[in-house]
């Protein structure tokens, strides 16, 4: 069975004074029918400009300059860009982390989500308003009634955000793209927002794209993970495997290095340095220059994919074995 | 503690802005950042001021430095009422403490070389004879954030954000200062790039006896960091207590919650219903009674109704009618 979302060989890059400057660079992995899967990474990892990539919104003057996105098949790069419209919004649906990135400031949400209802499909007003009333209960808006009048800077945060993920599942999409939707609010919003992101996906059966730099979060959403350093996956498995037996070096890092699960009285275990931009990666796996495990050949070539267990990738010379008992 | 003097003691803080209206900007109503904040930071200790947007955390860190002129109460700052003090005194209270924010960007100059951003603050406060000697100390005290004292002669922009957060930090500890108010310092980095500045800022209160009030939302990092907490919820101490005592037993309902709603990395356990629900209300027109009772889950007739005050417990202070009556947590 092919996957709803097939990605491969993905690569995407700004111009620059000394030439084309990727940023995410030879991505594949696969979205699953009814799965979420997690793209996690710290900034400039590229995990954001991935899926921007997959629904072609790259902003200019960047562009996708290699690979191959299919959904159910089709492929959405070579797509005329009016059908191109159609998919996103329609079966793909999308949600970011301000709200008002998509929403207009001068116009009733109400209005907004019925727009977005007749776009896609030829429906009276009258019903387009039914069905957002409906959206806005299924999304747990209180008085949805009400809610549907107002204009978006009368509604909280965690509103807003909930008036975005109605709109966005307006069209019923078979995918939600989901870009940090929590990371702006309040941690005992983003509970209600994880737990509502939860109810819907199993309800509606609608597989997400989760991109997030917080691994708390793929642990309450994702089925699976792909964490990506510097424009590249380095491993991609299970959540519960991921999160209880980390392989990659990097992997292993940004686990150690959360605060919640410090030793008391012991300095936080760091990963030393910084993400180096694009201009600076290096030539092996763009890990080498921080890993604490760094051979010889790690500068110089970048390591090929391996599957070390069932559902896992890791691009890494130098592996874990699985019970070294490090990754606590 | 009782035995030693605190660095810091505030107490009966009130700031709260007026809401003007119309042509004579007449006040309509106040915005209640901070009603009746009190605490104490004691010397080479940690004090975390948590809450989420709007308690007023940040408020009442501005409000001890005077960047905001609170209507009541009393800040003692090694003995003295800072908010006693005339513009020149309040200059020179600024030398011991300082502030690092969370935007290092916005507080650095862009056309200032480091250097001189740095030795620009010792120069007012008479720290270092000559220019060659304050020269040295900016040098010293770049690489002790863990730059190249080469540094100096560059620009903000040719720095990374955890860079330049090292930069701000450099520049606080040029003057000399006993408490440096941290808001939000971390929660813009990476987690891995926000671990090498926890462990620098641990470093320096051990090397240098320093005091921080540490003002954030995220209740990991006070986990780390932290002797004591303090929890604030619309404008108000609703709990505190040192550190250990807060995570193991949290007595507010609202800390409850707080602390349930963090989501785990733990792939055994997920999926836990959200534990405070609804949004936080406005500051300019708080709930009456108990400020949390719209939103708790163990909510009395009498939280409508009727303020609770902060009440000791075992291990601090709580804010709640459950906690008076012993049956907290």
């Amino acid at each position: 069975m092919t996957a709803l979302l097939e990605v491969r060989g993905l690569r995407t890059a700004f111009p620059s004074a000394s030439g084309p400057l990727p940023v995410v660079d030879g991505v594949s992995f696969d979205l699953n029918r009814g799965e979420v899967l997690a793209l996690v990474g710290e900034s400039g990892s590229g995990k954001s400009m991935s899926a921007l990539s997959a629904m072609r919104l790259v902003p200019k003057p960047g562009r996708v300059v290699a690979g191959s996105v299919k959904l159910d098949g089709e492929e959405l790069l070579d797509l005329p860009v009016t059908e191109m419209r159609k998919v996103r919004g329609g079966r793909m649906g999308m949600i970011f982390q301000e709200p008002m990135t998509c929403l207009n400031p001068v116009v009733r949400v109400g209005t907004q989500v019925i727009e977005a209802i007749q776009l896609h499909e030829p429906v009276s007003t009258a019903d387009a308003r039914a069905r957002a009333l409906e959206l806005f209960a299924e999304v747990g808006i209180p008085d949805p009634d009400q809610r549907l009048d107002a204009y978006p800077h009368q509604l909280s945060g965690g509103l807003k955000q909930r008036v975005m993920i109605a709109m966005a599942l307006s069209t019923r999409p078979e995918i939600l793209i989901a870009d940090e939707p929590t990371t702006a609010l309040d941690v005992t919003v983003q509970a209600q927002i994880l737990s509502l992101l939860r109810d819907l996906q199993q309800r509606l059966d609608a597989a997400i794209l989760l991109i997030t730099h917080d691994l708390g979060i793929v642990n309450e959403l994702a089925d699976r993970v792909a964490v990506m350093y510097a424009g590249r996956l380095v491993e991609v498995a299970d959540r519960e495997a991921l999160l209880s037996d980390p392989r990659h070096p990097y992997t292993q890092g940004l686990l150690r290095s959360i605060p919640a699960l410090a030793t008391p009285g012991e300095p936080l275990p760091e990963i030393a340095g910084v993400v180096p931009s694009p201009e600076q990666w290096p030539a092996g796996c763009r890990f080498s220059t921080r890993c604490p495990k760094r051979i010889e050949r790690c500068a110089a070539d970048f390591p090929e994919e391996t599957a070390p267990g069932e559902g896992r990738r890791v691009w890494c010379h130098v592996q874990d074995a699985p019970a070294t008992g490090e990754g606590a | 503690m009782n035995d030693t003097e605190p660095l810091l003691r505030v107490s009966g803080l009130r700031t709260w802005y007026p809401i003007q209206q119309g042509l004579m900007q007449r006040t309509v109503g106040w915005v209640q950042a901070a009603t009746d904040v009190g605490f104490t930071i004691a010397p080479g200790e940690t004090l975390a001021l948590v809450g989420e947007s709007g308690c007023g955390k940040s408020t009442v860190g501005r409000s001890i430095l005077r960047l905001e002129q609170p209507q009541e109460g009393e800040v003692l700052f090694e003995g003295r009422d800072l908010l006693a003090l005339d513009a020149d005194a309040v200059r020179a209270v600024r030398q011991r403490i300082q502030i690092i924010f969370q935007d290092p960007m916005a507080s650095l100059d862009p056309r200032m070389r480091i250097r001189d951003q740095i030795a620009e603050g010792m120069q007012s406060f008479g720290i270092g004879a000559d220019e060659g000697e304050r020269t040295d100390r900016v040098a010293a005290l770049l690489e002790r954030v863990q730059l190249d004292a080469a540094a100096m002669d560059r620009y903000p922009h040719e720095f990374s954000g955890v860079q330049r957060q090292r930069i701000c930090i450099a520049r606080a500890l040029a003057v000399e200062p006993r408490l440096i108010v941290c808001d939000e310092s971390v929660s813009a980095l990476d987690v891995s790039i926000q671990a090498q500045i926890l462990n620098l800022l641990r470093e320096l209160q051990d090397e240098f006896g320093l005091s921080y009030l540490f003002i954030t939302h995220d209740l990991s990092v006070v986990k780390y960091l932290a002797h004591e907490v303090a929890v604030m919820y619309l404008g108000e101490i609703v709990e505190q207590g040192p550190t250990e005592r807060i995570f193991e037993a949290p007595a507010h309902p609202y800390t409850q919650g707080l602390l349930a709603a963090i989501p785990s990395i733990d792939p055994t356990r997920r999926g836990a219903a959200p534990p405070v629900l609804g949004d936080v209300p406005s500051p300019s027109n708080p709930p009456p009674g108990c400020h949390f009772h719209t939103r708790c889950n163990r909510v009395m007739d009498r939280c409508r109704a009727e303020a609770p005050t902060l009440v000791s417990i075992e291990g601090g202070a709580s804010r709640c009618f459950l906690s008076a009556e012993g049956e907290g947590g």
